[in-house]
């Protein structure tokens, strides 16, 4: 644990990719292989079942602390991180535990059916037995979120050096569900035909937004253009008669959605394909926010398919008679992945081709991309018919060209403290626009705001608060911002009768005075013009 | 009447008519020591203890008027006893001591209870009514032993000396510099100063502290003549072009903020030393403890949870709104006492 923690806290130290690429080879050089797996499984964001109940850990915590629990409460709202509050509270700062991160994890994955009084000796003579940074890095193991500035590239450069093995094949190896429960390091990294994993997805290649004219792109016949679908990212994949779904974010989710199961007799052998899952119904794909209800509901019930059934639009062939293609130019997959649409059509609604549009120049696409909203569509996607599929984000040969976003100026009513880099300071917003004399709240929104904006709105806070109710604070209503979001729906469940998509602060108006923010009616407007 | 009670321009003893820390003009004020939130400019009489003469000269203008007292000497004016004790928190800071007809209230303006072998240590004073800051009011905030803290100032600065770079270290200009500067181990390396440090510590040599040699970064220093050296920097030259001349280098912060990890990665500096002038969790209880008083008013901090919490232990506790800031400007982008500098 003292190594895993010491990494944690070289990590957590710097900013510099050098520095923590240079951590992570260390770490991997000298921790044996159990715990380099459950190192990696970690970074990558998978942790251990949780165990224990968070209400139970505050209870503790403040009970070690020997404070009362709403002191406890308000100085987690303070740290904005539970396990570094209960670590910081712990009076004890002096380690005499031994064992390693794996012996710690089965620990914690060993409490789970032990009643809470067992429980709880057991993690009261554990804080005991640690100093303050790895009783932070046990609690994090036990409440998950271990978000220390490593991104996935970061981690497998890491790996590639200590390894000597290539970061792409790297990357592939550890996507997918693996745990390190069922598999060894030398399985998943090493070994040179890794039982393949039918499952296994491939790495995304994921585009950058589009900032400048596309013009500046080059020639448009170089150049392949599709709609931006607004659903989920995902990858259908058959394998050895299996059908698995992937989502982006490396969720398998092949059980949400049972309208693709069958692909799994359509699809040949050996299959993956890249595209969007869409909700889509009589012939026009509804709005993401149908898409959303459903993928919140715990059963797909009928009622649920019926309201907001999905498809799979298609845009890439990833692998075809098991054979990888992600090397082959963008319109070789086009062309077998035509075929494949073509041989499936007639058997099957939910297998779609993403269309390509046909331009003669850039200025068509413009006209396109302004249709996208009516499409459902949150822009185009750029496309070089020349290029391979890539393992991550990368510059130059994908581009998504977003649709300008819709914009609202509102008032700011409420904040709350931030957590991880932003604890401490108020920002999360609710903002509100004018209905009448009243101020009526909308949406939430964190993000936009430069660190130097961040703070003179945390000083204003500080100085115009209202009223507190826990940790949210009622604020003077003066200061105005523009609201930035793509998309907006009627909804039930808010006050204003909207949601928005995306909402993030575009710019601080400090030029308009706060009677001078938009209407619930000019809201209400572009529900009815752009709303689903 | 209360002996102090709090107005729109400050802490004010009306039977004096004197005020302690003004924030507006006032005839006669009292300060306790010399950062710009509580040494403001615009009193037409300042009394200060004497280290903080020179320093409120220096930042308010040569020509103010002000009369220096030493710790425990007392004066009195329409009958009210004044007089100034150790606070602990920077360089002649001092807690005022306030006595009418047997009655005892104490400002404590801003304190540690740690000696950090500059500053005259703080001492408790007994009184019936104590007003404290909280910046650190929550039981998170626990400083680590100094003496250990600044061994690894000093470690890392020999570390980045063999990685070929410079060190960048961040404090405020008045008190924080001087305090990691006395404890730097001179033998790994030079210290260089930012003009605004450097112009502090001239004040404070000028008035017989005793300072390590350092020497202020100026455009005409060869570039290699840093390399290896620790360069003293105010919080608002991090992330400045100014750092631009020392690459290779290394930056990190001492401040009580560093205590958690959402302010250190806020800051994205390399390092950041849990290191403070102001009472950690602890250190203000004990000190409330130890001054006896019943009645205690917080001022600039997490005033409501401390007060709350106070209530529970059974103080009279209540909360006053100030225009102390604390260790705010810290963390800032814009150090206000630089600018007032």
């Amino acid at each position: 644990m003292r190594q895993f923690a010491q990494l944690f806290r070289r990590l957590d130290q710097t900013t510099k990719i050098n520095l923590k690429v240079g951590a992570l080879h260390e770490f991997f050089a000298e921790a044996s292989d159990e715990d380099k797996l459950w190192a990696i499984a970690l970074l990558a964001g998978k942790r251990p079942k949780r165990t224990v109940r968070t209400s139970l850990l505050r209870e503790w915590g403040a009970e070690v602390a020997n404070i009362p629990l709403w002191l406890f409460e308000d100085s987690y709202h303070v740290v904005g991180d539970l396990a570094e509050t209960i670590a910081n509270l712990h009076p004890q700062n002096h380690s005499t535990q031994q064992e390693n991160l794996t012996y710690w994890i089965t620990f914690i994955r060993n409490l789970d059916g032990k009643e809470d009084d067992e429980k709880k000796e057991l993690i009261l003579t554990t804080w005991d037995s640690m100093d303050a940074s790895e009783r932070f890095v046990f609690n994090k193991l036990i409440t998950g979120g271990f978000r220390v500035g490593v991104s996935q590239k970061l981690m497998v450069r890491a790996l590639a050096r200590y390894t000597g093995l290539e970061e792409n094949l790297l990357a592939h190896r550890l996507m997918g569900n693996w745990s390190p429960v069922d598999t060894s390091f030398n399985d998943l990294v090493l070994a040179e035909n890794p039982d393949d994993n039918r499952s296994r997805p491939y790495p995304f290649y994921l585009a950058y937004a589009l900032e400048e004219a596309p013009e500046n792109l080059g020639v448009p016949e170089e150049w392949q253009a599709e709609r931006k679908w607004d659903g989920i990212r995902g990858q259908v994949i058959q394998r050895g008669g299996e059908l698995f779904v992937w989502s982006r974010g490396e969720e398998l989710v092949t059980d949400k959605f049972p309208e693709f199961e069958i692909l799994r007799q359509l699809l040949p052998d050996g299959t993956v394909l890249d595209g969007e899952i869409l909700p889509y119904k009589d012939g026009a794909p509804l709005a993401f926010n149908d898409l959303q209800t459903r993928i919140g509901r715990k059963n797909v019930t009928r009622n649920v398919l019926q309201k907001a059934p999905v498809v799979l639009v298609a845009y890439d062939l990833l692998e075809a008679d098991g054979q990888d293609l992600r090397h082959q130019p963008m319109r070789y997959r086009r062309e077998k992945l035509e075929q494949l649409v073509a041989e499936v059509k007639g058997k099957t609604d939910v297998l779609h081709l993403s269309e390509v549009l046909s331009f003669k120049d850039w200025s068509q696409l413009v006209a396109e991309r302004a249709r996208s909203r009516e499409m459902h569509c949150e822009g185009l996607m750029l496309k070089r018919k020349d290029s391979i599929y890539e393992v991550g984000r990368k510059k130059g040969a994908w581009w998504k060209w977003k649709v300008d976003p819709l914009m609202i100026d509102a008032v700011m009513i409420y904040a709350m403290r931030g957590h991880g880099r932003r604890a401490n300071l108020y920002t999360d917003y609710t903002f509100a626009v004018w209905d009448g004399e009243a101020l009526v709240p909308f949406t939430k929104a964190y993000s936009g705001l430069t660190d130097k904006e961040i703070r003179e709105v945390d000083a204003f806070v500080k100085k115009n608060t209202i009223d507190r109710f826990g940790p949210v604070r009622s604020v003077n209503p003066e200061l105005v911002f523009e609201i930035a979001f793509e998309g907006i729906n009627r909804s039930t469940r808010h006050k204003s009768g909207v949601a928005l998509r995306f909402p993030r602060m575009n710019r601080w108006r400090l030029d308009k005075p706060a009677a001078e923010a938009n209407t619930l009616s000019d809201l209400h407007q572009l529900l009815n013009e752009y709303g689903g | 009447m209360a002996l102090l009670e709090f107005t729109e321009s400050g802490i004010y003893c009306p039977i004096a008519d004197i005020y302690i820390d003004p924030w507006r003009p006032v005839e006669r004020a009292l300060i306790t020591h010399g950062h710009s939130d509580h040494a403001r400019p615009g009193h037409q009489h300042y009394a200060c203890h004497h280290d903080s003469v020179n320093i409120l000269r220096f930042r308010l203008g040569q020509e103010i008027s002000v009369t220096g007292y030493g710790y425990g000497e007392t004066f009195l004016h329409r009958g009210v006893r004044f007089s100034f004790h150790p606070a602990g928190h920077i360089i002649g800071s001092a807690q005022i001591r306030v006595e009418y007809q047997g009655e005892v209230w104490v400002a404590s303006g801003d304190y540690k209870l740690e000696d950090d072998g500059l500053a005259p240590a703080y001492e408790p004073v007994k009184c019936h009514a104590f007003i404290t800051e909280c910046t650190f009011g929550l039981p998170v905030y626990k400083w680590p032993d100094p003496a250990t803290v600044h061994q690894e100032i000093n470690q890392w600065w020999e570390n980045n000396r063999k990685a070929g770079k410079v060190s960048i270290l961040s404090g405020y200009s008045l008190g924080k510099a001087q305090r990691l500067l006395h404890h730097l181990d001179a033998s790994i390396g030079p210290v260089f100063t930012h003009g605004a440090i450097e112009n502090m510590n001239e004040v404070l040599r000028e008035s017989g502290v005793v300072l390590p040699d350092t020497r202020r970064v100026t455009a005409d220093i060869n570039k290699k003549e840093y390399k290896g050296g620790l360069v003293l920097a105010p919080p608002s030259a991090i992330g400045s072009a100014w750092q631009k001349k020392f690459q290779p280098f290394s930056e990190g912060i001492a401040s009580g903020w560093m205590a958690l990890r959402g302010a250190r990665r806020r800051r994205s500096v390399d390092r950041g030393f849990i290191l403070s002038d102001h009472v950690d969790w602890p250190g203000v209880n004990t000190a409330i403890r130890e001054t006896g008083a019943q009645k205690i008013i917080t001022t600039h901090g997490y005033t409501s949870i401390f007060t709350k919490w106070l209530l529970e232990q059974g103080y009279q506790a209540s909360a006053e709104s100030t225009q102390f800031e604390g260790e705010l400007n810290e963390m800032s982008e814009a150090d206000n006492s630089e600018k007032a500098a």
